[in-house]
């Protein structure tokens, strides 16, 4: 099967600083793979390598199935959005849509026709004769997406595409964004530091750091099974509570408190006992009368509560750790106050202390 | 950088309302005028004096406005005051400077504007040392340079001629003149590879750091959009640099009309621009000093950087506020 986009042992060095090593990535046809870190992971150096703005140092990178390595970027077959809109301030939405087809001598009709269907697409139509000056954020991030859809290319890179944009509108835009993959089927590569946007979107996620891949998977595996610690700490808002304890025969101890793992789909059977940390979400923990059915009870002691309408976050105290929790928006908790919590230890993670790898 | 425009444009605009007659403002107001009447001072004098006959400056009252107002001194600057035995007047000088002048910006300012974009964006294996040497031209003193200069154009003509004279008997067995010899040094095109030369350090420098502040992602945008080295340059880069261009003209165009010191080095008299013939005339020791004749002589010369002073003040400062700052 030839992948759409597939990277084999990229290194990328400036001078003696390593960006990037060793990396492999195959990304299928028509698939929406989002690479996801925070900043100085090297996941927009990534992009950039994908698109041939930057040199690599050593490994190749195929595009259907042909060797690109040292391919010019319009050679590549790949669009590319940024962050900053980059649209061409002294020329009009219809002049910047239509540069990258003048460099490619494509016929006049043709251009026309493809820019008036961009324009459908992208809902831009009335906005062809201004220039990006006198358009708005979400306006300009659409011509600029329009720039790629009219060269017709079988690969969409986003560069933070929607960083720029404010709350409300990044939203929108993400929703139409999803509608458009769907509408177009293109292979998609999308670059971001916000998790919202890429579980939304994705349907695989990378997470890197340091110039690594840590985790690829779908959302979903992103999200319930992190393969090591700092995937589980990055993903998820809160983020995960860890207690740092030990694995014994197959149960978890910390100070006094044990407790069994019974349902958890360990990775390898466990044979020796070793210092391990558990990561229990603040939303896997439930209150209330559902408590009882809960294989695992525990009393916290609340710290601070903080009411976000949705939901409500307490900070409380397991024991000596901090643990916090997310419970209904309506749930009415104070300081001070002693409540019992449930953990159902199939939905938790346990990592190797020491490796920081999932068990 | 287009979104801070777009934010400061829709609040509220303007500075905060003041009176206009607070003490501070009568203190900057007031120093403003002194020493705009510094400056300007001199400029009037000369004016007046232009204006006036001989026997008027005689004088003495050098502030007061002519009682006859006379063009003459003007004319006989311009056409028919003597340097040594030639009584052109200031015109040849004119004419000279010209055409040092217009080669002169318009080479200088290409080879400098494309250097300056290359070494922004098109970063090449040892660009920072080169721009690094670039920048040091610009710290070594004139004089330095002056007599290897000489050198160089004197010899280079030379090379040039013997390979033009190659081509002689070849052109006179078919019937043609011959090339005769050719000179660099001493002639027009000779001080327009000067000032060429001396006008890249900061020259470049200028486009340099202008085009550096152009947002990387729309040069990465170009290239993804297919467009290669010229394309971006023309089409892109160009387009949004008018305010680096006309400061870069300006800055050429009156160091090169300004220029005295290459002018009476490099040229001979027939070649010599308008500011050393000024000087040829100003200081000529035969004869009567006609002061009417220096004041419009002077004024003359320095016409040509008032006008574009003038023409290109608003973009010259809105290119300096944008190119020269940043390092």
């Amino acid at each position: 099967m030839t992948y759409s986009v597939e990277i084999k042992q990229l290194d990328l060095a400036f001078g003696a600083v390593k960006v990037l090593q060793g990396l492999d990535l195959n990304v299928s046809e028509g698939e929406f793979l989002v690479l996801l870190g925070s900043s100085g992971c090297g996941k927009s150096t990534l992009l950039n390598c994908i698109a041939g703005l930057l040199e690599i140092t050593d490994g190749q990178i195929f595009i259907k199935g042909e060797n690109v390595t040292w391919a010019e970027p319009s050679e590549r077959g790949i669009g590319m959005v940024f962050q900053s809109y980059a649209l061409y301030p002294q020329m009009t939405v219809k002049g910047n849509l239509s540069f990258g087809l003048k460099n490619a001598k494509i016929p006049k009709n043709e251009i026309e026709k493809r820019v008036a269907r961009a324009a459908e697409i992208l809902q831009i139509g009335p906005l062809l004769d201004r220039k990006p000056g006198a358009l708005s954020g979400g306006q300009r991030q659409r011509v600029a997406i329009g720039r790629a859809l009219v060269r017709d290319v079988d690969v969409f890179l986003f560069d933070e595409p929607l960083s720029n944009l404010d709350a409300k509108l990044r939203v929108d835009l993400r929703v139409e964004l999803k509608r458009l993959h769907n509408q177009l089927q293109n292979t998609m590569i999308y670059v971001t530091h916000d998790q919202v946007e890429a579980m939304t979107l994705a349907d695989r996620i990378a997470v890197m750091k340091g110039g690594a891949i840590m985790q690829l998977g779908s959302p979903d595996e992103i999200y319930n099974k992190p393969r090591n610690l700092y995937v589980a700490d990055f993903i998820g808002s809160p983020s995960m509570n860890f207690i740092e304890g030990h694995l014994e025969g197959g149960r978890f101890k910390v100070d006094d408190m044990v407790m069994p793992m019974d349902g958890y789909a360990f990775a390898a059977p466990q044979t020796a006992d070793r210092p391990a940390t558990i990561g229990i979400r603040p939303e896997h923990v439930v209150t209330g009368e559902l408590v009882p059915n809960a294989p695992l009870q525990f009393a916290v002691d609340v710290d601070l509560v903080e009411p976000m309408g949705s939901d409500t976050l307490v900070y409380a105290k397991l024991g000596q750790h901090p643990f916090r929790i997310r419970m209904d928006g309506q749930a009415s908790v104070k300081v001070g106050e002693t409540i019992s919590i449930g953990v159902d230890p199939s939905r938790a993670s346990l990592f190797d202390t020491a490796t920081e790898d999932r068990l | 950088m287009v979104d801070a425009t777009v934010n400061a444009l829709s609040g509220p605009r303007g500075p905060k309302p003041k009176k206009a007659l607070s003490s501070t403002n009568i203190i900057i107001y007031g120093t403003l005028f002194v020493v705009c009447m510094y400056y300007l001072l001199p400029l009037y004098v000369m004016i007046v004096t232009s204006l006036k006959g001989m026997p008027e400056v005689r004088l003495g009252n050098i502030f007061g406005p002519p009682v006859e107002v006379t063009f003459q001194p003007w004319v006989k600057a311009w056409s028919e005051a003597c340097t040594g035995i030639n009584c052109e007047g200031l015109s040849r000088g004119f004419w000279n400077s010209v055409w040092i002048l217009v080669p002169s910006v318009i080479i200088s300012i290409a080879i400098a504007s494309v250097s300056g974009y290359a070494l922004a964006n098109w970063r090449f294996k040892g660009s920072e040392v080169f721009f690094t040497i670039l920048i040091f031209g610009a710290f070594i003193p004139y004089q330095v340079m002056i007599y290897p200069i000489v050198i160089l154009l004197r010899e280079s003509g030379e090379g040039i001629t013997a390979v033009l004279k190659a081509f002689n008997p070849m052109l006179e067995a078919m019937g043609f003149e011959g090339f005769k010899t050719f000179r660099l040094m001493g002639s027009l095109s000779g001080l327009v590879i000067v000032h060429t030369i001396f006008g890249m350090p900061i020259l470049t420098l200028l486009f340099r750091n202008y085009f550096t502040s152009v947002p990387e992602e729309l040069f990465k945008a170009a290239r993804v959009d297919g467009a290669g080295f010229w394309g971006i340059y023309f089409r892109i880069m160009l387009p949004m640099s008018l305010p680096i261009f006309v400061v870069a003209m300006i800055l050429q165009i009156t160091g090169i009309w300004n220029d005295f010191l290459f002018g009476v080095i490099y040229t001979k008299p027939e070649t010599y621009p308008m500011t050393v013939q000024l000087n040829n005339i100003v200081n000529s020791v035969q004869g009567v000093k006609e002061y009417n004749v220096n004041m419009a002589a002077t004024l003359l010369t320095g016409l040509v950087p008032l006008v574009i002073y003038f023409a290109s003040g608003k973009l010259f400062v809105r290119g300096i506020a944008a190119g020269a700052v940043k390092g």
